[in-house]
């Protein structure tokens, strides 16, 4: 097996572990082919199990013989190993240099990771596209089922099945896509059961320095019009960015060519931007030196919370087309695959009341990011601390989680999760035991076959046992709109994650778990009462004839 | 009642702050409120504003439609009406002028407020905080310490009362104290290791002056504690500033005269600088469409943060010094009746968690602001108009409470309601308690006959202000607080600065959703042990049940819906129509068909009132759509 080449060491003694707010740990460190671990032999409940494909970077330093690794991990985590011997030291770091930056997806760890629980429900299986045109079907018959992408030749980074207007053949579907940008045709991504309104994505449309046009593009987009009804395209980009856009063949939708549409640009940053916007972020929280000015501004500086609001604000706008206008929405950016979603997903959660439960978020994520062509292994192959060169890295996903967390801070009650839920989806995007953030598209993960070789989170996440953790004991299903405050006053730094490992959370833990216990033992007594009161009834009833007489 | 020229004005506009919304009503003016009134019969909003709360009246230039009147008040609300004619605008505007500025205590709200208590009650109500039984209960006086009544005519130290003293002070030493120290107070906190914080003014040292007595007085505070061979001095000061009161006769103690001392700066800046950081604030926050880089460049610059992570490493350091070393330590600033206040109070929330309870908060700033003369009328601008001498400092003592609670959600038995309703009445001088400047004038004043308490009050609504994750054996496992004082652990205190613009606010609240569980909680133990003792009397029964649907009862006591805490207390009626309009969960349980949704609109969801209609109108123009500004600031909730 090509592991052991890498490992030159796989076990060092005496290595002396230092986590931020936990007591040191000694003991035995061991590497295998994906994981590091560090036992202490006294005690076996302190160990560390840590994924080599969690590794962001490391750093080393020697103080005389005694080597010291410092470890950044992607979930922003930094711990400090102590190895004695310099040698040991050495071949530890090159070895897990080595084997968290294996580029070969089919060596990474969900091939190889076999569930100790029995899987009862196949995340693979349970959201399938047909699954949820079944939903649309019966709200709406002006949609279909399309094949064309069967083989994934229109466009690469959708799916096999794609929702698309009725009155659409497929052939025009496959001059549409020869229009936009990586084949990414309009399709649907929500519709508004209210007013029957819909809200569609795409990539940018390639209209070059000369103005092309598609008439079939135009009669698609225009399909989903109602008659005398009018549209918004949200262009994610601002008009100078889609401008220079043209430059290299892309462009945006003419308003001469596009008469019922209205087209707004907003200003959500490119990848590139945000990377280095996350990098200065936890740069920032990391640093605890920092005077309170000097925090503010590098908080200013890293323009984190700016994305955060222009999100969210993008988001808002388009639910607001929605549900507020009554009309009808097409959203892209420049490729159709990052900040397109970040606001089609959000407007989801604003206006669908079922994407706040657990099974509709995930519903969600499969829908708007995995099936609709998120590149999670290009976005989230580093971190913050990577120090290399970035190639097409970019927290887009964890933006949106953030997005979200702010949704759910302002209606703490109208969310099935809690924190910890989101929390959990950052990590395994970045690094997980399960396939389901592998690969860039679906046509990626249907040749690496991964439902029948690998494990899906959901089927982990689904059991009973594990939810429990990411319930919110204070969810009452809520039918509503949900409009969330822009205001920067409003928002907050998601100290969840940010500052996750430079805080002790026992108090803010402790906090919660008597919040649930209030909930809980409110939930037993009124089932109590209930039963008291039948009792009761029951005897009064058996009672009375007796004493009548 | 004399300067009400024009009781009420009829189609008085009221604008939103953040947004382009506006609501029609009916202006009020009554000799304590200004009260506006909805015309909207169905949802009718009111607004009452004690006139004690304005801060500034501002006319501004006439428009189209009326004119505008800026109201700002001193519990951060800011109202803009729009005032037809511009005869009534000026009538209110120079009746406020006149009824927010009284010029006797008698004009205060406090001698006229008569909540419907007979005199018994009102006695009883100033006897619920007891400074002699705190003192009791801090174990003094005791073997090292006595009480002394040495400031009883409130002539030796005026204008402030003496009340712990090292009883190895001979007590005509005291005499000559009064010399020394400008603001001329000392008192004692004792811990269970016997160490003692005690506060004053600062020394009238100049650049040699020496006080035999002062220093006489530090070596008995000195050896009252036999933990610990040295007492700290802490000058709460920047050390620029208190070299430059050397200049003027003062300064601070100088180690060479003093054996047994160890001497620290802590740098807290001084009123002014404290008054210009919160207006800097203030107006950032209150910018409309604030943009986020605005905001942090601007929270930065105001320096408010700063200042109270500053006046929280000021206490650590006395809880640390007292609690780690068991040292005494002597705080002090200029006049010791603002940093020293807070520096002392919170320093005792953090080590003693007495103080952490409803009551034992009450206590602790009678004790450490009410009795050492923090100048509250001064400082909240109550009567004398002196602008110079108004600063948020309690305020920022409130806040560096507030950001305790929110390290230590379990440690406190209050909630942040607590801490500004406080904050609203140190404002509205409608008790007594933190009316004048000193304990001297209170009792001139005789507040205690002819005022009630605040105290009272909030003990009689205690439900509302009650932290419901709060557990008493925190205590236990932290009786010393250690918080962090990281500066990214330190946030805005949105609930505060900005309480009365609600689109900020999150749309439901966990605090208020917690506490309505564990009233149910309490009323349905109540029901099942009554249930109970019913069934006691049939026996037990295993029979199979009928099923039946029991009422679910929720009567819970009016809670503060908005935190518009001026307005009186709402009708049971009333309450349940906001707790309809506020509470989603209960809209949602009403099973309305979605498509009725969107017709139940409130004020800020359609789309003319966010800007959006403009959008609209434009439609169909040749011009590039470049800029669409959506002012989301205000959408709220579709129900």
């Amino acid at each position: 097996m090509e592991f052991a080449e890498l490992i030159k060491t796989p076990r060092v003694d005496g290595v002396v572990l230092h986590r931020p707010f936990m007591p040191t740990v000694e003991g035995t460190l061991c590497l295998t082919g994906h994981h590091l671990i560090l036992s202490s032999r006294q005690d076996n409940t302190e160990e560390l199990w840590l994924l080599h494909a969690n590794i962001d970077s490391t750093e080393k330093r020697f103080v005389g013989s005694l080597g010291t690794i410092i470890v950044k991990c992607k979930d922003l985590r930094v711990i400090q190993l102590d190895i004695p011997g310099m040698e040991e030291c050495l071949n530890i770091a090159s070895s897990i240099e080595a084997l968290s930056t294996l580029d070969s997806v089919s060596l990474m760890y969900p091939f190889f990771y076999r569930p100790l629980f029995e899987v009862i429900e196949d995340g693979w299986q349970l959201f399938v596209p047909e699954e949820a045109f079944k939903d649309l079907e019966s709200m709406t018959d002006e949609w279909r089922l399309s094949e064309v992408n069967k083989d994934f030749s229109v466009c690469p980074s959708y799916p096999s099945l794609l929702t698309v207007p009725k009155d659409i053949d497929d052939e025009s579907l496959c001059k549409a896509a020869s229009f936009r940008h990586g084949g990414r045709f309009p399709v649907l991504s929500y519709y508004h059961k209210k007013n029957g309104m819909v809200m569609m994505r795409a990539a940018q449309p390639l209209t070059g320095t000369n103005g092309r046009r598609c008439k079939e593009d135009e009669k698609l987009i225009n399909a989903t019009l109602c008659a005398g009804k009018r549209g918004y395209i949200i262009d994610t980009r601002t008009i100078a960015v889609a401008q220079q856009a043209k430059a290299r063949g892309g462009g945006f939708e003419q308003e001469a060519n596009y008469p019922q549409w209205r087209r707004i640009h907003k200003a959500i940053e490119r990848s590139n931007v945000l990377q280095e916007s996350l990098i200065k972020l936890v740069e920032a929280c990391n640093d605890q030196s920092h005077s309170m000015d000097r925090w503010l501004s590098k908080l200013e500086a890293s323009n984190w919370q700016s994305n955060v609001k222009e999100i969210l604000t993008t988001a808002c706008l388009a639910a607001q087309c929605i549900d507020r206008e009554g009309a009808s929405v097409l959203v892209h950016g420049t490729e159709g695959t990052d900040s397109t979603l970040q606001v089609t997903s959000l407007a989801q959660i604003i206006l669908d009341p079922a994407c706040r439960t657990i099974r509709g978020f995930e519903a969600l994520i499969e829908r708007e990011w995995l099936q609709a062509g998120h590149p999670f292994h290009q976005r989230c192959a580093q971190s913050a601390y990577s120090n290399g060169k970035p190639r097409s890295e970019a927290p887009v996903f964890l933006l949106f989680l953030d997005c979200v967390w702010q949704i759910l801070r302002q209606f703490p009650c109208s969310f099935q999760f809690n924190e910890n839920f989101l929390i959990m989806l950052f990590e395994h995007a970045y690094a997980s035991q399960f396939s389901t953030f592998l690969g860039n598209s679906v046509a990626e993960r249907v040749k690496l076959l991964l439902s029948q070789k690998t494990v899906s989170l959901w089927s982990w996440v689904n059991r009973p046992q594990e939810l429990e953790r990411f319930l919110n004991p204070l969810y009452e299903p809520n039918n509503l709109v949900i409009w969330p405050s822009v205001a920067p006053q409003s928002l907050l730094l998601w100290e969840g994650v940010f500052l996750r490992w430079n805080r002790s959370t026992k108090c803010l833990d402790e906090a919660y778990q008597e919040m649930a216990h209030i909930i809980e033992y409110n939930k037993e007594l009124q089932n109590k009462v209930n039963s008291l009161r039948r009792q009761l009834a029951q005897l009064e009833t058996e009672d009375s004839p007796l004493q009548t007489p | 009642m004399e300067h009400i020229r024009t009781p009420k004005v009829e189609q008085v506009k009221l604008l939103d702050r953040f947004s382009n919304k506006s609501v029609i009503g009916t202006l009020h003016l009554t000799a304590t409120h200004l009260i506006f009134v909805e015309s909207n019969s169905t949802s009718a909003q009111e607004i009452w504003i004690l006139h004690h709360h304005i801060a500034s009246v501002e006319k501004l230039s006439l428009t189209t439609s009326g004119c505008p009147l800026l109201i700002q008040c001193r519990n951060f609300r800011l109202v803009h009406f729009v005032i037809p004619r511009e005869r009534d605008c000026h009538d209110i505007y120079s009746s406020l002028l006149r009824l927010l500025r009284p010029v006797s205590y008698d004009e205060l709200y406090a001698f006229s407020y008569n909540p419907k208590q007979n005199d018994q009650q009102r006695e009883e109500g100033w006897q619920l905080i007891d400074l002699a039984a705190e003192f009791e209960r801090m174990g003094v006086p005791c073997d090292q310490w006595q009480l002394t009544d040495v400031n009883r005519e409130y002539k030796r130290l005026p204008p402030n009362i003496c009340i712990g003293l090292v009883k190895s002070v001979v007590p005509h030493l005291l005499c000559f104290y009064n010399v020394l120290r400008g603001g001329k107070r000392l008192y004692l906190f004792v811990s269970c290791l016997q160490a003692a914080v005690c506060r004053c003014s600062q020394p009238l040292s100049g650049f040699s002056a020496r006080c035999l007595e002062d220093e006489h007085m530090l070596q008995a505070i000195s050896k009252a504690n036999h933990n610990s061979r040295y007492v700290y001095v802490m000058d709460t000061r920047p050390k620029l500033n208190a070299l430059a009161n050397r200049a003027a006769g003062k300064g601070y103690e100088n180690e060479d005269n003093y054996s047994n001392i160890r001497f620290q700066f802590v740098g807290i800046e001084n009123i002014h600088v404290m008054r210009g950081s919160l207006q800097k604030l203030l107006e950032v926050v209150g910018t409309r469409s604030l943009s986020m880089t605005d905001y942090l460049v601007g929270l930065e610059n105001s320096g408010w943060l700063r200042h109270i992570k500053a006046i929280m490493d000021a206490a650590i350091f006395l809880a640390k010094a007292v609690t780690v070393e068991g040292a005494s330590v002597l705080v002090h600033c200029s006049d010791g009746w603002d940093r020293t206040a807070q520096v002392c109070a919170l320093g005792s929330l953090l080590m003693d968690p007495y103080y952490r309870t409803i009551k034992g908060f009450m206590v602790l700033i009678e004790k450490d602001w009410i009795s050492f003369g923090h100048k509250f009328a001064d400082r909240c601008d109550q009567l004398d108009p002196d602008p110079k001498e108004v600063s948020p400092i309690f305020t920022q003592f409130l806040e560096c409470v507030w950001q305790l609670t929110e390290q230590f959600p379990q440690a406190f038995e209050f909630s942040e309601w607590f801490l500004i309703q406080i904050h609203e009445h140190v404002h509205s001088c409608q008790f007594g308690n933190f009316l004048g400047n000193s304990q001297r004038q209170r009792e001139v004043l005789q507040l205690k006959e002819r005022t009630y308490s605040l105290w009272a009050h909030l003990l009689s609504e205690k439900q509302n202000y009650l932290n419901p994750v709060y557990s008493p054996s925190f205590a236990e496992s932290h009786p010393v607080l250690e918080p962090s004082t990281q500066a990214c652990h330190f946030k805005f205190w949105r609930n505060m600065y900005h309480q009365y613009d609600r689109s900020m606010h999150p749309r439901q609240s966990i605090l208020k959703q917690v506490l309505t569980f564990k009233e149910s909680n309490r009323e349905l133990e109540g029901t099942v042990q009554a249930l109970k003792t019913k069934l006691q009397k049939f026996g037990v029964s295993t029979s199979p049940l009928k099923p039946q649907t029991p009422p679910r009862e929720r009567s819970l006591p009016p809670r503060p819906q908005s935190l518009i805490l001026g307005a009186p207390l709402l009708s049971r009626k009333e309450v349940q129509q906001e707790e309809d309009e506020e509470v989603f969960g209960e809209e949602a349980r009403e099973d309305a068909p979605a498509s009725t949704d969107g017709e139940r609109t409130v004020e800020g969801s359609s789309a003319t009132e966010n800007g959006y209609g403009e959008l609209t109108g434009s439609f169909g123009s040749k011009n590039e759509p470049a800029v669409v500004t959506l002012e989301f600031g205000v959408a709220r909730m579709t129900c």
